[in-house]
């Protein structure tokens, strides 16, 4: 389905579109509050950036110290090229422990993997331990947001659901019974997991260590109670040194949720005794994106969510309308670069409004990708129809006696013109909206008589 | 105004000539009254906008070629919108042997706001509006040429249309509940995602209902056009005017 169908399904439900858009308003809100208690709110961003910027230029050394300092950190590295060679290795480790029950924290690139359904036809059951995560699960839907998978639901939605599977009291919608509950089904999963998959939010390249950024502490409890930990990271997570960490968590969860910093910010460094680390750094197309020059800054997203908070179209849309693995603004610049054809409708679900380059933390220029993907959509799947008409519309304009004539042509039927033409069903414009009264001259003719 | 003072070719964007004469007059006769000299050069068309914004910036040379020869003897341009001026400076394609001109025009042009408070340096316009007015910020005027401070940014608060109407005796300046979203003109995309943007403009048009806005003003006819247009359509009561138009009539 294409952006704009989707969109227009989502709207029809327009009590709930508008508690959606009000939603992450909310949250877009309390971001805009709490960036302004940092007065070097803006000196942080630049900083990110330019320390993103460092990375993507020197990523092939970053990549190697980090393997290299890991290694030295008793931690296994394995490198995958695509999602599917990136979930052969999950599987290949989860066999060798011959585990057949894993529990997942939050991990964006394991969705973009589809690791879920793959290992599920392996015999093996995967629990997401988020809470979103876990509900959406529960659904079989992917997450329709990166830090908040369910935003989409609402309370009683979620009441139902965990009657159906928990055995939660019919309509009982109180947000800490549902979450408790929640915890005690998670807490056996939790206990019976040898092997737990989390992702990656900071690989530091001097240290060889990893930072997992969680709000429930599950990525924690997974990780503590099981015998192996296998860490699914992009190769452009790196950041240099750990003391760059301040400056990316200072600006991840203000830019998130609002909160000045989430809480728990766990470092991986080396396994316990008796224990294995595992991290698999997937390429999955980042090394092209990287080599595209007007869209290679993409990859300095740190997947905080701000720009879909903050998008007038994303709330109004929601996530699934995006139809990719990563919704909203940076969705729409990064799924094309994936999947071009199949994600063609994308950079155009937007006004160029210029909020999600103001909003992100690490200052990608998204509008403007979202402008420049569009003359790359167009070049290879262009309707032939669209084009041409195009083509003629720019030609018309470069003669100035044939804009005049189209001017007047056009004024003089807009007002000759039955109304029902102009507000026919397919006129997309005059379906709720009327047009412009026209005028009896244009400004040209007007200044010809007054002026010259 | 005399010979010597800058000439000023005035751009009056391809729908403002067509549907909004008014608009392109109030912006000449205000110029004027200030004591600029003004020439509306005739043979100007459209910008190329539309085209670019669609993914086809590639067959606008030649629309983009005629702009730079035609507004290239003039001091200053000057529109009455920022997103076509927008579209001027950030997305003319590059015109082979025309770079110096391209250069100098990306300088020189000038959305009306801006040119009234950072060149003529109006700050306190004398003059009387006795009405309740509700600003909309187009976006292009807003992050993209930066008339007002954006608010995901954490930067000194500024508004420059603001400071041009809030000086305006018996003007009554309304702050929104969100003071800068998208109305949801975009352009094609008022088009191609035609359900999207009616709820946006709806959302947009509720907040200045809800604080009884009586005149809905803005930089850019377009975004007007599209809230004026679901006004219309809905029976509400509300005005709209461009700033333009605001100004000149206070200024008399």
């Amino acid at each position: 389905m294409s952006h704009p169908q989707a969109a227009s399904e989502f709207l029809k439900d327009q009590a709930k579109a508008k508690w959606h858009d009000e939603t992450l308003w909310f949250v877009r809100d309390k971001r805009d509050r709490i960036s302004k208690s940092i007065p070097e709110w803006e000196d942080l961003r630049n900083l990110a950036s330019e320390i993103k910027d460092n990375v993507l230029s020197n990523l092939e050394n970053y990549l190697v110290e980090f393997e290299k300092n890991a290694l030295k950190n008793g931690i296994h590295i394995h490198w995958a090229k695509d999602a599917e060679e990136h979930n052969q290795i999950v599987l290949g480790i989860l066999q060798k422990q011959k585990c057949t029950a894993i529990v997942k924290s939050k991990s964006i690139l394991t969705e973009e993997c589809h690791l879920n359904p793959y290992l599920e036809k392996n015999g093996i059951e995967v629990v997401d331990t988020d809470l979103g995560e876990r509900i959406v699960q529960f659904l079989n839907q992917p997450p329709s947001h990166i830090v908040l998978p369910a935003i989409h639901l609402k309370k009683g939605e979620i009441s139902e659901l965990f009657h159906e599977k928990l055995a939660t009291e019919k309509g009982n919608e109180d947000p800490a019974y549902l979450t408790n509950a929640a915890r005690l089904h998670l807490r056996e999963k939790f206990l019976g997991a040898k092997v737990a998959i989390t992702g990656v939010n900071f690989g530091v390249a001097e240290t060889g260590e990893f930072v997992v950024c969680t709000n429930e502490g599950n990525a924690d409890m997974g990780v503590h109670l099981a015998d192996v930990h296998i860490a699914c990271m992009g190769i452009e997570k790196l950041i240099p040194r750990r003391a760059d960490l301040g400056v990316f968590l200072r600006l991840l969860a203000r830019s998130a949720t609002g909160q000045p910093v989430t809480n728990y910010n766990s470092h991986f460094r080396s396994p316990s005794p008796g224990k294995e680390i595992h991290i698999v750094l997937l390429d999955n197309g980042r090394t092209a994106q990287l080599a595209r020059e007007k869209f290679r800054n993409s990859l300095k997203c740190i997947r905080c969510g701000a720009c879909m908070n903050t998008c007038p179209i994303y709330r109004r849309s929601g996530g699934y309308s995006y139809g990719s693995t990563v919704p909203g603004p940076i969705g729409s610049i990064l799924s094309p670069g994936l999947d071009m054809k199949k994600h063609s409708t994308l950079p155009f679900a937007s006004t160029l409004c210029g909020s999600c380059t103001d909003v992100c933390p690490v200052k990608i220029n998204i509008h403007e990708q979202l402008y420049e993907w569009r003359q790359e959509i167009t070049k290879t799947h262009g309707e032939l129809g669209k084009s041409l008409s195009m083509k003629l519309a720019s030609a018309l304009f470069k003669s100035p006696l044939a804009y005049k004539i189209s001017g007047n042509v056009m004024r003089s039927a807009l007002k000759n013109l039955p109304k029902s033409l102009i507000y026919h069903p397919i006129n997309s414009w005059g379906k709720g909206r009327n047009l412009p009264e026209t005028p009896s001259e244009s400004f040209k003719a007007w200044y010809q008589k007054n002026r010259s | 105004m005399n010979i010597h003072s800058p000439h000023i070719g005035l751009f009056i964007p391809c729908y403002v000539d067509q549907f909004y004469p008014k608009v392109g007059v109030a912006t000449l006769e205000l110029l004027e009254n200030l004591g600029c000299r003004v020439s509306y050069p005739m043979d100007q068309t459209c910008c190329g906008q539309p085209m670019a914004n669609a993914g086809y910036e590639r067959d606008t040379i030649g629309t983009s070629e005629r702009f730079i020869d035609i507004f290239g003897e003039y001091d200053y341009v000057v529109a009455p919108s920022g997103s076509c001026v927008l579209h001027v400076k950030e997305h003319f394609p590059k015109i082979q042997g025309k770079e110096e001109a391209q250069h100098q025009l990306h300088h020189k042009i000038f959305e009306l706001t801006e040119f009234l408070t950072d060149v003529l340096k109006i700050d306190k316009p004398t003059g009387k509006f006795p009405h309740r007015v509700g600003y909309h910020a187009s976006c292009h005027g807003q992050r993209g040429l930066r008339l007002a401070s954006s608010s995901e940014m954490n930067i000194s608060p500024f508004n420059k249309a603001k400071m041009l109407l809030e000086n305006l005796e018996g003007l009554e300046w309304v702050e929104l509940s969100r003071k800068d979203e998208c109305c949801g003109f975009g352009g094609t995309f008022a088009v191609t995602e035609e359900a999207l943007s009616l709820r946006m403009g709806k959302d947009r048009l509720e907040d200045h209902l809800a604080h009884e806005v009586e005149i809905l003003t803005g930089g850019d006819m377009s975004c007007i056009m599209h809230l004026q247009g679901i006004a219309s359509r809905e029976g509400r009561k509300i005005q709209f005017m461009h700033l333009a138009e605001i100004l000149n009539q206070a200024m008399k």
